[in-house]
This record gives C-alpha cells, sequence and structure tokens, in this order.
C-alpha cells in the first residue's frame, strides 16, 4: 500500500514538480528566526479566522435572502429552523470581531519589532491594504442582517461620502443605487461582501505571504538571521517552519479557539459590542435610533470624525481627518528613522510615544461606542463643550503626532547596541 | 505580557450588560430562570392568552415549543388560537393597518423582543403600567413614557396610579416613585411578578431558542479544547526540544 502510495506520489510529481518546490519553499525549507514569541501566533491565526469566516458564510449565504423584505426574517430562520444555523452564524458574527482583534495585534507587534522597516516595507503597504479590505469588508456585511443598527450605520458611512465638496451627493448616489439605503443598495452591499471583496482580500493575502517569505521573517530582535548563514546558505538562527512553527502555531491556534469558544457559546453579544441589541429590531427608515455608533473595531476612527468641527456647515474635514488617519500607516516605514527595529533596543522617547499611541486609541475607541455627553460638560469657561468631545479632540492630536514626529523622535532616541545573533 | 492579556480577555468578559440602559425609571433586576421548565410553560401560556392577540413572533413555530417540555397535542390544544398547523409561525390575525388606526403605532413583532431590549427592561415595564386620563388609552408607563400600548395585563395587576416627584440635587435630577392600587387585581403583587418573570423568561427563550443547548455544548467544546491543548503542548515541546 505505501509503496503504492509513493508510486503514485511520483506519478504525481514528475507531472507537476512544483507542489513539492513550494511546499519546500513555503514550509518545510522557509527558515524563520527561532526567537519567535507570543505575538508571531497572530499571522496565523488571521489566516485561520479568514478560512472560517469563508467557510462559514458560504453556509449563510445558502439560507440568507439578501431582500430587504426578507433579509430579517432569514437571519432569525437561520438562528432558529436551520439545523446548527445558529452556529454557523455566532461563528461569522464573532470571527468578525475576532478577525479585527487578531489583525490589530497582528499591526501591533509589526510597530513593536519594527517589521515595517526595510526591506518589509512592501510587505507592511499589502498589509495595510488588507486592513483597508477587512474594513470594506465589515461595513458592507454589517448591512445584511437588515437591523436598525445596519441600516442606519450604513446610512452614516455613505453619507460620509457625501460631504465630498462638490460631486459628494452624486458619489453617495452612486453607493446606494437609490436615494435611500433600500432594497438595491442591499443587493449590492450583499454583492461586494460576498464576491467582490472576499477575491481582494484573498489576493492580497496571498501577496503579502510572498512578499513575507520573500525577504524574510523580522524577529523580537529586529535583526536579519539572513545575514549569518552556515555552510549550506541556512540561517543560523533559523529552523524550518514546517515542522517548528506548525507544531507551535496548534498550540496558539487551540488557546485561540479556547478563547473564541468561551464568547461564542457563551456571551455571543459580548454586552453588544459583537452584537448590538439594537440590531434585533428590524430596519426602519422612519425611526432613526438616538444613538447611533458603528461596531467597536471602527469606534476609534468614528470617534476622529465626531471630534472635528465642521467647517462651512459641512462634516467634511472630520471625513479627511478619519482617512487620513489610516492612511498614514502607508507612510511608517518611512517615518521610522530609527537605527535599530527592534522596541528591546529602542530608547525611552518610542517606547513613551507607542504608550501614549496605544492609550490613545484604546480612549478613542471607547469614546466611539458612546455619545458625545457621556462624560457631562465643562463649565462656561470652557463654552459648555462635551468633555468627551474634548478628550478625544486632544486624542486625535496625539494619534496623528505619533506619526507627525516621528522622523524627529526616532532619529534622536537612545537606543541599545544591538546583539549579532538572536536572543532565545 | 500574556498574563495581562489573559487578564484583559477576562475583564471583558465580566463587563454588566450594556445594553438597553436608558435614562428614567431604574430597571428591576428580572429573576429569570432559561431552565425552568414550568416558569417557561406559564409564561408561554401567558403569551398566546395576552400577547398573541396583537403582537406576532413571526419568526416562532408553534411546534419548536415541544422544547419546553410540551408535546404537539398540548401546544395545539392549549396554545394556538390563530391557526391549526403545529408548524407555522406565531402569525397575528390583527393587520399592520388595523393596528397603526387603533394604537397609532402598529404592534410591534415579539419574537425577538427580548434581545433588542433585554430581560430586566421588559420585566420592569410589564410591572409599571398606571392609570393616566391624559393619555388616549388610559394608560401610560413609568419605564416607557406615552407608550401606545395599554395595560393588557390590568386585571390581573388591578389598577394603580403613579405620583412623581421631581426633585433636582447638585444638578442631578432626581425622580421619586410612588404607587398607589386603585383597584384589586386577580393576583396579588407576588404572583403578578411571577406572572411577569415566567412571561419574561418566555420572552428572552424565543429570543434564542438554542440558548440553553448552545451553553450545554459549549461546555462540551471547551472541555475538549483543553484536551487537545495538553497534546497540542506536549507535541510542541517534543519538537522544540533540539532548537537551542
Amino acid at each position: 500500500m505505501a509503496s503504492r502510495l509513493m508510486a503514485l506520489w511520483g506519478w504525481f510529481d514528475s507531472r507537476m514538480p512544483s507542489v513539492a518546490q513550494e511546499y519546500r519553499k513555503h514550509l518545510s525549507e522557509y527558515y524563520a528566526p527561532k526567537n519567535f514569541n507570543f505575538w508571531y501566533f497572530f499571522g496565523s491565526l488571521a489566516i485561520l479566522v479568514l478560512a472560517t469566516q469563508i467557510v462559514s458564510g458560504i453556509f449563510l449565504t445558502m439560507n440568507y435572502k439578501p431582500d430587504a423584505a426578507l433579509a430579517f426574517g432569514s437571519v432569525e430562520f437561520i438562528m432558529r429552523d436551520v439545523p446548527g444555523g445558529w452556529i454557523i452564524r455566532y461563528i461569522h458574527s464573532t470571527g468578525a470581531s475576532a478577525f479585527f482583534i487578531v489583525v490589530y495585534l497582528h499591526m501591533f507587534r509589526a510597530m513593536l519589532y519594527g517589521s515595517y522597516r526595510e526591506p518589509r516595507e512592501l510587505l507592511w503597504i499589502f498589509g495595510v491594504f488588507i486592513y483597508l479590505c477587512l474594513m470594506a469588508e465589515a461595513f458592507f456585511g454589517y448591512l445584511l442582517p437588515w437591523g436598525q443598527m445596519s441600516f442606519w450605520g450604513a446610512q452614516v458611512i455613505v453619507n460620509l461620502f457625501g460631504t465630498i465638496p462638490f460631486i459628494g451627493p452624486d458619489v453617495a448616489l452612486w453607493l446606494r443605487g437609490d436615494y435611500v439605503i433600500s432594497d438595491a443598495t442591499l443587493n449590492r452591499f450583499f454583492a461586494f461582501h460576498v464576491i467582490a471583496i472576499p477575491l481582494v482580500l484573498i489576493g492580497l493575502v496571498v501577496a503579502h505571504i510572498l512578499a513575507l517569505h520573500d525577504v524574510g521573517s523580522n524577529n523580537p530582535d529586529g535583526i536579519e538571521i539572513k545575514k549569518k548563514k552556515d555552510a549550506n546558505g541556512i540561517p543560523l538562527d533559523g529552523i524550518p517552519f514546517h515542522p517548528y512553527y506548525t507544531v507551535k502555531d496548534i498550540v496558539g491556534v487551540v488557546v485561540f479557539l479556547a478563547i473564541f469558544c468561551l464568547v461564542l457559546f457563551f456571551v455571543p453579544n459580548m454586552h453588544g459590542y459583537f452584537l448590538e441589541a439594537n440590531n434585533f429590531n428590524p430596519a426602519n427608515a422612519l425611526k432613526t435610533p438616538p444613538h447611533i455608533a458603528p461596531l467597536w473595531y471602527f469606534t476609534p476612527y468614528y470617534s476622529m470624525l465626531r471630534s472635528v468641527p465642521p467647517l462651512f456647515l459641512s462634516q467634511f474635514p472630520g471625513v479627511v481627518v478619519m482617512g487620513m488617519a489610516v492612511m498614514i500607516l502607508f507612510l511608517l516605514p518611512w517615518l521610522d528613522r530609527s537605527p535599530v527595529k527592534s522596541i528591546r533596543y529602542r530608547g525611552v522617547l518610542y517606547k513613551g510615544a507607542l504608550t501614549i499611541f496605544v492609550v490613545v486609541f484604546f480612549i478613542l475607541g471607547y469614546l466611539g461606542t458612546e455619545p458625545t455627553n457621556v462624560w457631562g460638560q465643562f463649565g462656561s469657561w470652557l463654552g459648555e463643550a462635551d468633555r468627551a468631545t474634548v478628550v478625544a479632540r486632544i486624542c486625535t492630536t496625539l494619534y496623528f503626532l505619533f506619526f507627525i514626529l516621528m522622523p524627529w523622535y526616532s532619529r534622536i532616541d537612545k537606543v541599545k547596541p544591538v546583539p549579532e545573533r538572536v536572543t532565545m | 505580557m500574556k498574563r495581562l492579556l489573559v487578564a484583559l480577555c477576562l475583564a471583558v468578559l465580566a463587563v454588566p450588560a450594556a445594553q438597553a440602559a436608558e435614562e428614567g425609571y431604574r430597571l428591576d433586576r428580572a429573576p429569570i430562570d432559561p431552565t425552568d421548565l414550568v416558569s417557561l410553560q406559564a409564561g408561554a401560556r401567558t403569551f398566546a392568552n395576552y400577547c398573541l392577540n396583537c403582537h406576532g413572533a413571526e419568526y416562532m413555530r408553534y411546534n419548536r415549543l415541544t422544547d419546553i417540555g410540551l408535546t404537539e397535542n398540548q401546544i395545539k390544544d392549549n396554545l394556538m388560537f390563530a391557526t391549526d398547523k403545529v408548524g407555522d409561525t406565531m402569525k397575528v390575525a390583527l393587520k399592520p393597518e388595523q393596528g397603526k388606526k387603533w394604537f397609532g403605532v402598529a404592534p410591534p413583532d415579539l419574537t425577538v423582543v427580548a434581545r433588542a431590549r433585554g430581560a430586566d427592561w421588559l420585566y420592569t415595564y410589564l410591572r409599571t403600567f398606571y392609570r393616566d386620563p391624559k393619555t388616549v388609552t388610559g394608560w401610560n408607563n413609568a419605564v416607557f413614557p406615552n407608550v401606545a400600548m395599554p395595560n393588557v395585563l390590568w386585571t390581573l395587576q388591578g389598577e394603580r396610579t403613579l405620583d412623581m416627584v421631581k426633585s433636582e440635587e447638585d444638578g442631578h435630577e432626581t425622580a421619586e416613585y410612588k404607587w398607589h392600587q386603585l383597584t384589586p387585581g386577580l393576583q396579588n403583587q407576588v404572583e403578578y411578578d411571577t406572572t411577569v418573570r415566567d412571561l419574561v423568561n418566555y420572552l428572552v427563550y424565543m429570543g434564542e431558542p438554542a440558548a440553553v443547548e448552545r451553553k450545554r455544548i459549549g461546555i462540551v467544546v471547551l472541555f475538549a479544547l483543553g484536551i487537545l491543548f495538553i497534546f497540542a503542548y506536549l507535541l510542541k515541546k517534543e519538537f522544540w526540544k533540539d532548537v537551542h
């Protein structure tokens, strides 16, 4: 039996040798630094979540109806009458938030260890495009349950495009396919969510991984393992991805799945952060909810949008600020002028700046989930401004200063000497 | 770092329910128990007799009630007034236009009302109706002021009035609520609270019929992942022995 299988493999291999070649190139002979730590789980976890989103999504489309009159009911049909439907739906809804958690941690890892620095700038750029795609995917998908927050969230975001001077209203009309969010909008958002964006997303993920395997992985020390090779040309500090990191990632996957299932089976709503209570009311164009907030993964940017005062009665400045907040990520590889990559060898300036950046991102994220009067108002000496709005303005400024001042503080920062070989 | 993240995850899980927190009347905690079949059955009876006349539950099938320990014949004999097909959903005979004409607003579908409003809101709302000559129906509600719905359960609860005394202290407005029983109902206060508790218990069940099963499966899944973790960890340790 075994010899027959080997013969079959030999037949296959002689006709398509690229399978074995690619296997060696990307798994058994891809040499990754041996000092990966906890932060390096999130890349493989992102692929896992992408796969579960695609598979659970395929099963959801078998029963979901992209029709304004039927969509809300078809989701409840999945939750009640489709065998195992509720598990599939919760996998997909929990997976959406899990995707952002994993990707945010993955991006933060790159900022910790300078993984976007030369020669990995292109890898980082593909990553930011993936992040943009993910945002689009989440936005289009959120309309599909056709609940109140789906409807009004889409209304708010499409109206953002409507604020663009001169062409805005036409752009918004073109996006909606109607004068209001309607059946036409739902149909096109469905098409984007299940076909267009996932295709682009998968293409970008492939590009991201190819770019990674061409330049090789960074590591927590931020040094290039390819500089020290043995007689066979294998990096001294490298180990084959398979089996070492496949078995290690299995441990990460199991821990991740445990946390994922804890949410899925016990708190699938996540107290309104993963599934909002008001989204269990069907979409109603005549009833504006008193408080519209996007899901948690968009709230830092939503806070920025709200904090920017209108100009000539137009919210466009806020929209620009929000867009810039994401676009500025593309520039990160060229803003960082530090002689070292990893936070381990950086000085107090970068460590301080990164800490402030994280704190500010969390504060903006929190404020975006709440109405602007959540912390009350200042006294008349500050024009009775909303405290939360003032804090959001300060945080937005600090968010941009982290990037704008980076060429300066990263260069003058006192750095520690970087070792020749990786430390375990 | 790992510990910090685990702690963060646990902290997030423990955040108290943030849904449906509205200002105004303080919500009572609904003492519901989704595993109490007797309570769920009592709630289903109240729902079919009092709510289903105006409200529908158009995504809930009658025969799904076998979940809560009823046989199809029991369902047919006791709970089905609008249809004779046990596989039908709980549709209502009242047309939305009629509802709009009679109440000013069409009574909303109640299938997932518990997920939209929360159990505490429903439990408090259904117990805080009072007589108010200023409204069209003659009823008002402390949780949902000027609600279009009259007190459907008034024969059970009796008629009550509410005195609201508003006072301002340090810029914070506080209101004191004083209830007066005008006429007695068929049930005393404890009995009525139990009736509403059972009804809310049922509404929560109807909002997500798989909820109890979900938690049961969840425990098994987490246990299996725990076992898998041991093997995954040992496998990793074995392979990584030769990495220095």
